[in-house]
């Protein structure tokens, strides 16, 4: 078992999807919202996922591939 | 000793003992440090300060570490130079710079890097780490050299083979990942998560991001104990540019500028804002990764990540940890942000080399720039008090400038010396 915690923002024209549901369904994810604020332009969700190790990877590159932007909780860990 | 009580969660207010902690365990928020500013304000004075040692271990009794014993390769106390040139050109009069390009590792990562590094050493930790493109990984490299401890630093694959070198040559376990900048990105996290090790921004970044607060200290002591009109600052993930204002507001909360009043802590130190800080803070960022500028330009509170894809790769922070503390700042101070075009950086480089003297990276060419941006819109006065950052070497970057290299090509004889001369001169006219 694994678990993760990241951050996905969404652009306006995503907003309206379900994917973290979709996540969990799909992926047999256990999902945990622990903060969010979502505007009229951008939306974002700092989130924990709990499952299988390749399923929370294989997930999220699923959210990846729907336009959702992913990122580590704490922000670019690559710096200058 | 060190005057810390703990950390605190910066969006919920939790606090956690002074651990190897990073994020809040309930609201995933970042957790900074709390400090004990009563007892420091019973100890704390010029003559202390002044009676320390000419780098940011002087200011330990503001730092999250204990300066007894600290990692220190001499970080700090770089010069605050009189840049009369460049001002005359932009026509400022009393325009500094702050070389910090100068310290041991050429950058001011060294900052931030000695304070990890110490606390590090306070925890019982024996791998020290990091994933850079450049700086950092020197700074960590170097630190964990001079501490005996061991080092893991992780870079892109594809990172110049000098910056490549500036690291190795310390020592480090090397980790070359073959991935995007995304992809390097993920992957290091998880690694912080999974070994024991101190990950400098991750989780020692509460104390890392700490050691910026000197760049604020200094310069209103090379002043003699008074702050800017303005200051320009180049940013990345935004922790140098919180810091250099917090630095200002807990010199003047604990009465250590010249003609301020002391001022009582409030709960929340974070927010604290000293009523007579009037520095305007100006944030500078390259025009290919400026995602804290598009958002104080568009007047929004969240930052929109970005994918970067500037010549400035020391700022190439696509998804700034600290961009919304950032933005609050400029909001505060009556600041700005200005996102310097790219072909501009490289001209910031010369400018600054050519009236000053000082070779700075490609960050230093965003601050120069973006200065001469608000010399030229009228938004730094004639004589007010400016000072711009210059946070890294140019040594580290000089593919950046290789166009200047012409030199005149001469036979060993005078006359070819002197007809290649007058033939530079003529085309100089």
């Amino acid at each position: 078992m694994g678990r993760q915690r990241v951050k996905f923002t969404f652009e306006a024209e995503l907003v309206k999807e379900p994917i973290i549901y979709m996540l969990g369904r799909d992926f047999h994810l256990v999902t945990n919202i622990r903060r969010a604020d979502v505007g009229e332009t951008l939306g974002w969700v700092v989130l924990e996922l709990d499952g299988e190790k390749e399923e929370i990877e294989r997930g999220l590159q699923w959210v990846s591939s729907t336009g959702v932007r992913v990122d580590p909780v704490s922000g670019d860990v690559l710096q200058g | 000793m060190a005057f810390v009580s703990g950390l605190r969660c910066r969006e919920c207010g939790r606090e956690y003992p002074g651990e190897a902690l990073n994020v809040c365990d309930f609201c995933f928020g970042p957790l900074e440090v709390v400090y004990d500013y009563a007892t420091i304000s019973e100890v704390v004075s010029h003559d202390r300060i002044s009676a320390g040692p000419l780098s940011i271990w002087r200011y330990h009794d503001l730092l999250p570490a204990s300066g007894d014993d600290p990692v220190d390769i001499m970080a700090g106390f770089t010069p605050l130079l009189k840049a009369r040139n460049l001002g005359k050109r932009l026509g400022l009069n009393n325009l500094y710079i702050k070389n910090d390009s100068v310290n041991p590792s050429y950058s001011f990562k060294d900052r931030v890097v000695s304070v990890a590094a110490t606390k590090s050493v306070e925890f019982g930790f024996e791998t020290i780490a990091c994933a850079s493109t450049g700086n950092l990984a020197c700074s960590v490299a170097a630190h964990a050299a001079r501490a005996g401890m061991r080092s893991v630093v992780f870079i892109p694959s594809d990172l110049e083979r000098g910056k490549v070198i500036g690291a190795a040559v310390y020592g480090p376990t090397m980790v070359a990942v073959d991935g995007t900048y995304d992809e390097v990105n993920r992957l290091c996290s998880e690694v912080g998560d999974n070994y024991p090790w101190a990950f400098v921004n991750i989780n020692m970044r509460p104390y890392y991001a700490e050691g910026s607060k000197t760049l604020g200290y200094e310069v209103a002591e090379q002043l003699g104990w008074r702050i800017p009109d303005h200051v320009v600052i180049p940013s990345a993930s935004g922790a140098m540019f919180t810091k250099i204002w917090k630095g200002f507001n807990e010199l003047a909360c604990l009465g250590l500028l010249d003609g301020v009043e002391a001022m009582t802590f409030g709960p929340d130190q974070n927010t604290v804002h000293h009523p007579a800080i009037t520095t305007k803070m100006h944030m500078a960022q390259a025009e290919g990764c400026s995602p804290i500028v598009n958002a104080w330009a568009g007047g929004q509170s969240h930052v929109r990540p970005v994918r970067p894809d500037s010549i400035a790769k020391s700022l190439a922070i696509g998804n700034p940890a600290d961009g919304i503390y950032a933005l609050r700042v400029i909001n505060e101070s009556d600041g700005s942000a200005y996102a310097v075009p790219e072909p501009q950086v490289v001209e910031g480089i010369k400018l600054l080399a050519e009236t000053e003297g000082i070779f700075t990276e490609t960050a230093g060419g965003v601050t120069i720039s973006a200065l001469k941006h608000l010399a030229e819109s009228g938004a730094i006065g004639r004589d007010e008090l400016a000072v711009a950052y210059i946070t890294g070497n140019g040594l580290k970057t000089q593919e950046a400038v290789e166009e200047v290299v012409n030199p005149l090509l001469v036979k060993p004889t005078m006359s070819s010396f002197e007809e290649a001369l007058e033939g530079r001169a003529a085309v100089s006219q």
